[in-house]
């Protein structure tokens, strides 16, 4: 059951690049990444992809198929007709470093603006009481696989350069959440207020809720509904509650 | 060499999977300037692809828990070759660097009273192994990298700089490690990037790279696994223990073509999963070695009653330790009561409901999904072993991780001794936490202790660019160059088909033969292109270290004529009592690699204690067994048996 099929795939660098025609060999159960890993062995062994699980586990293969982000050994070459076209390309929203490799600092730049976990005081290690309803919420949030995936489709930043100062994508206003909601954070207990600082550092305002990050997560996490509605639930209340309204003016 | 970046640094860390960033986070707490340098983007190391979980005696499922039956369970999965002071260490310090990740903001499953939830494994005897589900790797990782990201908040506090004392420094390669006289004085690196080189200055390195498992066909590793620390190790002058044995997972998927050897996690079988054959029969029972009659059931009834009364009935013999297990399928599958696509049927469906697979194993439930189109609360897995793990690694001293080598320091896969000759799940990620954290105080006590610095010479790092460049230099000059693409698969199927989970003296002399020549020919591999991200040159490079490792394994194979874990000659099927005190060490000569033997440490007498004597009679030799005579050993005793 082989057949050959058709790609296109972006190969250029900083400075520019284009798509180049391949037609490569595919077998039954393949994903895209083997046809890559294909390209690389007879046809154009300096092509650049990120990889290393092949298993969906570690998120290195984000790119774009046919337009739309993918992980590459997640897809399937089975969701393609034989004599289709496909076309694949870098993520969009990152600088091309070459080929499918893009350069995602901006993603590790923005981790490092989210305020750690702050252990509770008076708490051993090994004191630690968690009910498994209360940490589920966060672990879902823990299930991602930092793929980029939900940055890279983001409207706010997929086309705008310019917000990327203002605004840390769905995966690190998720990671605010997730923090936010962990059961043993005393972030706030030492005078933090995650909520708060996902509206003023991390640009929660500019999301407008159109679930696109949701809809290209490989680990289906809700991001959406889970991370982001909740987070923007929790600023409109700190903000807009009547009373606490006007203590913060007192305060400012 | 104009195009070179330089970095002084007091410790450097090769490896950004969980041992290393352990040992990275205990380096620079204790106040030295350390450099991370791994070959991936940060956060996506190896360690991401662990499933089960930590093995720990926390005893929070079950109270009798405690170091001592962790130490036995570790010892019997090893078939006593483990290294018994690693043993004992890890058992020991295992509960604590668990505890510890909670206070970096790990979340574990819970249990009803609220701490963390232990569930059962191949080969322990208790419910031990700290989880989240069926993607443990995937939260200790994530947990140490924001544990790094924590310490470089804070010196960005006190610094104005992130990178003032702990510096990720992500897609870039080590290539060689360089020594003033005998001690370790830094390393040799280029960027993946732009294929810019760098020299690093430190006086300590810890070797934290993972594994060797690439250089099979049939494997659940990544790209990375190509024995990088093992061969930068031997190249320095430090000696490799235990290559002769590698794990075979027992459940691998074996379809469809292009996932074969991607790992099931043996959190199906701890969790109820079971082992059928094509007519449905659960062969396992066949299967219980004399070693483990007394613990394995012997019959279905027995096996499933275990699941609610560990006390009183004896464990399912689908979770005997990986070595039996992968080979009671290998033989299965040989004889041919095998799937259509050459494995064995992994249950779980008629053993747990839908919602509960779903809710216990929602990264395997997933990965069949989307890979295999198999819906496993449906349909059974269809699995077969996978090259998984190497107990083999670097000889260190237990206690501070240091190799032979002044200043050089090896935790985790790399590190040879703690896993005997054959690893129980689970133990890995306790490993990684218990042994990076000892070779990062290891390394910080050996440069708060020395008086002068060692130096990097010009004319080695000079050197160390002319090797790196060597692939491109061949493009121009050679006529008919080797491509590293082929050369890679011919190695692979050479060390699968010759030096896998069976072997004979025959095939892996052959495989010695075909190494010799792969290696001649790797003199000649040519690379395309130019330096910028060219995954064919730093697969060249790859290859003189999984070349280099693979011979180690086939030395040290051919060597030891015995069956013992993750090491099964056809030629020689039993275990050995006299082999069992032998270590076999790797060492790098002009003409190639050479195997000694050494004795193993002597178990410490109050740790024999510990062991019926019936029991050690199972594993030991007459003249080893100890003399049980009234009189009491103490805590501290020095007795060897």
């Amino acid at each position: 059951m082989s057949y050959d099929a058709h790609f296109r795939v972006w190969r250029g660098d900083a400075d520019g690049g284009q798509l180049q025609d391949f037609t490569v060999e595919a077998h039954e159960g393949e994903v895209v990444l083997d046809i890559i890993h294909r390209l690389q062995a007879t046809q154009a062994p300096d092509l650049a992809v990120r990889w290393n699980c092949k298993a969906g586990k570690c998120g290195s293969c984000s790119a774009e198929v046919n337009g739309k982000p993918k992980l590459l050994c997640m897809t399937r070459m089975s969701t393609f007709s034989a004599d289709e076209t496909i076309t694949v390309t870098p993520m969009r929203t990152f600088p091309v470093t070459k080929d499918l490799v893009c350069d995602v600092s901006y993603n590790y730049v923005k981790a490092r603006e989210v305020p750690a976990f702050t252990p509770p005081a008076g708490l051993e290690p090994g004191e630690y009481r968690m009910q498994q309803v209360d940490v589920q919420r966060s672990q879902e949030f823990r299930k991602c696989i930092e793929c980029f995936l939900c940055q890279d489709t983001c409207h706010v930043i997929r086309d705008h350069e310019e917000n990327k100062e203002a605004f840390s994508g769905p995966r690190f206003l998720m990671r605010v959440a997730e923090l936010e909601m962990h059961p043993l954070d005393a972030y706030e207990a030492g005078g933090g207020n995650r909520a708060e600082e996902a509206r003023g550092e991390h640009g929660l305002g500019f999301c407008n809720i159109t679930k696109c990050c949701t809809d290209v997560c490989p680990e289906h996490i809700q991001i959406t509904d889970n991370a982001l509605i909740p987070l923007k639930e929790r600023v409109a209340d700190q903000r807009y509650d009547p009373i606490l309204r006007f203590f913060r003016r007192k305060s400012d | 060499m104009v195009d070179i970046d330089r970095h002084d640094y007091d410790v450097i860390v090769v490896g950004a999977g969980g041992a290393g960033l352990r040992a990275a986070i205990e380096a620079r707490s204790r106040g030295l300037r350390t450099a991370v340098i791994c070959k991936s983007l940060f956060g996506k190391a190896h360690t991401v692809m662990a499933e089960g979980g930590i093995a720990a005696c926390m005893g929070n499922v079950n109270e009798n828990d405690d170091w001592r039956v962790h130490f036995r369970d570790t010892m019997r999965g090893g078939k006593f070759s483990n290294n018994w002071r690693m043993a004992e260490l890890h058992a020991k310090e295992a509960p604590q660097r668990v505890w510890e990740l909670e206070t970096y903001g790990a979340l574990f499953d819970r249990t009803g009273d609220g701490r963390i939830s232990q569930r059962n494994f191949g080969g322990h005897e208790y419910p031990r192994l700290a989880h989240v589900g069926d993607r443990t790797g995937l939260e200790l990782i994530r947990t140490l990298q924001q544990k790094v990201v924590s310490l470089q908040q804070q010196d960005y506090r006190e610094h104005g700089d992130h990178e003032a004392r702990l510096r990720v420094f992500q897609e870039c390669t080590v290539t060689e490690l360089f020594t003033d006289g005998d001690r370790i004085s830094g390393a040799f690196a280029y960027w993946r990037e732009n294929g810019r080189f760098a020299r690093f200055h430190a006086p300590a390195v810890v070797l934290a790279t993972g594994g060797i498992g690439k250089s099979f066909k049939v494997t659940s590793n990544s790209w990375e696994y190509t024995g990088d620390g093992h061969a930068l190790a031997l190249r320095t002058g430090a000696s490799l223990i235990n290559m002769e044995f590698v794990q075979f997972h027992p459940t691998g998927m074996v379809w469809p073509p292009s996932v074969k050897g991607i790992l099931v996690t043996e959190s199906v079988r701890g969790d109820g999963g079971v082992l059928r054959d094509s007519s449905g029969r659960r062969f396992m029972f066949d299967y219980v070695p004399e070693v483990f009659k007394d613990n394995y059931a012997d019959n279905e009834a027995e096996a499933d009653r275990w699941y609610s009364d560990p006390q009183n009935n004896r464990r399912p013999p689908e979770l005997l330790p990986r070595d039996e297990v992968a080979r009671a399928i290998n033989n299965e599958v040989k004889e041919g009561r095998g799937s259509e696509h050459g494995g064995m049927f992994l249950d779980v469906a008629s053993r747990l409901s839908a919602e509960e697979i779903r809710r216990r194993l929602p990264s395997m439930h997933h990965q069949f999904k989307e890979l295999a189109d198999v819906d496993i609360t449906a349909e059974a897995m269809e699995v077969g072993p996978t090259c998984h793990y190497v107990m083999g690694g670097v000889e260190v001293d237990p206690d501070t991780a240091v190799s032979a080598v002044p200043g050089l320091y090896a935790a985790g896969e790399v590190a040879g001794g703690m896993h005997g000759s054959n690893r129980l799940g689970g133990n890995s990620l306790g490993d990684l936490l218990v042994f990076g954290r000892r070779a990062g105080i290891g390394a910080a006590d050996y440069v708060a202790g020395l008086s002068s610095r060692p130096e990097v010479a010009q004319s080695d790092v000079d050197a160390a660019a002319r090797r790196a460049e060597e692939p491109f230099e061949a493009a121009e000059r050679l006529q008919n160059p080797e491509n590293p693409y082929t050369l890679q698969s011919q190695l692979q199927q050479v060390m699968n088909d010759l030096v896998g989970i069976i072997r004979t003296e025959e095939e892996m002399r052959s495989a010695l033969q075909r190494l010799d020549e792969l290696r001649r020919r790797a003199d000649d591999l040519a690379v395309e292109g130019n330096r910028q991200f060219n995954p064919g040159w730093h697969l060249a490079l790859d290859l003189r270290n999984m070349l280099l490792v693979s011979e180690c394994v086939a030395r040290a194979a051919v060597r030891r004529t015995e069956s013992r874990g993750g090491h099964t000659r056809d030629d020689h099927p039993r275990m050995d009592p006299e082999w069992r005190a032998t270590l076999l060490a790797c060492t790098a000569a002009e003409d190639g690699v050479r195997v000694t033997e050494k004795s193993q440490p002597v178990l410490r007498a109050d740790l024999a204690e510990l062991f019926e004597v019936a029991e050690l009679r199972k594993y030991c030799t007459e003249d080893e067994l100890p003399r049980r005579e009234p009189e009491p050993v103490g805590e501290d005793s020095s007795d060897e048996l």
